[in-house]
């Protein structure tokens, strides 16, 4: 049951990338340098998992309008997301789905980049 | 070769002291498009910064032995004791829970408790590590 949250879909581009990395200190180059990222057997450069886990924390903020709510948050890392090159990157797209028991307030989530679910089991617990 | 499992249990010291500022704050939220208000408080993911310092420290140790490009996360999960704000000084502290090999692979789950200058607890970062080794 529990109430579903409209989807919201994120543009990613590998500026995007370099600025998370800069910004998390994760300077893996496979998450920048399509040479790189071919050679290790990846379709092309892919955002850092924690990058899409970032836009599922950004998803429930969005929802609740503003930003501090959330006490757990928690994915498996199953797909790739492959961002090429230029403006348009690649999209990302979040629902969720509201729900409260025991007086504990959680919600379930998908994340999708084309047909791909990306993340596994992502969910969210949120303060009182 | 695998790795040993005389890993487990083992705790890793201290990352070294990491200030918080309203500059980092703000790129971290800004490259996710994260909302965000000056001071904090800060995106759920937030805490990975210091979480991956620690981690870095496992993968770089020689005598765990393992090989940095082979390995990918396998899964993330972060548990707040409060929201992380512009000022805080917060060192992370990794323990090896458990390890598995399947199929060639090192499945190393990481317990990383985060800690602010006061020695109180902000933010528990559980990660999986899948580690291929030799491939």
């Amino acid at each position: 049951m529990g109430t579903e949250i409209e989807p919201r879909t994120y543009r990613v581009t590998r500026a995007d990338l370099v600025a998370y990395a800069a910004a998390s200190g994760d300077q893996n180059p496979i998450h920048q340098d399509e040479a790189i990222a071919t050679a290790v057997g990846l379709p092309g450069v892919i955002a850092h998992g924690m990058y899409t886990l970032a836009l599922a924390a950004r998803y429930v903020d969005e929802w609740i309008g503003e930003p501090g709510h959330v006490v757990e948050l928690a994915a498996k890392f199953t797909k790739p997301v492959v961002v090429p090159a230029g403006d348009d990157g690649t999209e990302v797209t979040v629902s969720g789905v509201a729900d409260e028991r025991d007086g504990v307030r959680t919600v379930a989530l998908t994340v999708t980049s084309g047909d791909d679910k990306v993340l596994g089991n992502p969910r969210a617990v949120l303060r009182g | 070769m695998p790795v040993d499992q005389s890993l487990v249990g083992r705790t890793f010291p201290p990352t070294a002291p990491y200030d918080v500022t309203e500059d980092g704050l703000a790129a971290f939220a800004t490259s996710t498009g994260t909302p965000y208000a000056a001071g904090g408080p800060a995106p759920a993911t937030y805490p990975i910064v210091v979480a991956f310092a620690a981690m870095q420290e496992l993968m770089v140790d020689p005598e765990v032995g393992i090989e940095l490009h082979h390995v990918v996360h396998g899964d993330q999960r972060f548990v707040h004791e409060r929201p992380v704000v512009a000022g805080d000084r917060l060192v992370a502290e990794l323990t090896v829970e458990s390890l598995r090999q399947i199929g060639g692979a090192d499945i190393i789950a990481t317990t990383s408790a985060i800690t602010d200058a006061s020695g109180a607890l902000v933010c528990t970062a559980k990660a999986t590590l899948v580690h291929k080794a030799g491939a």
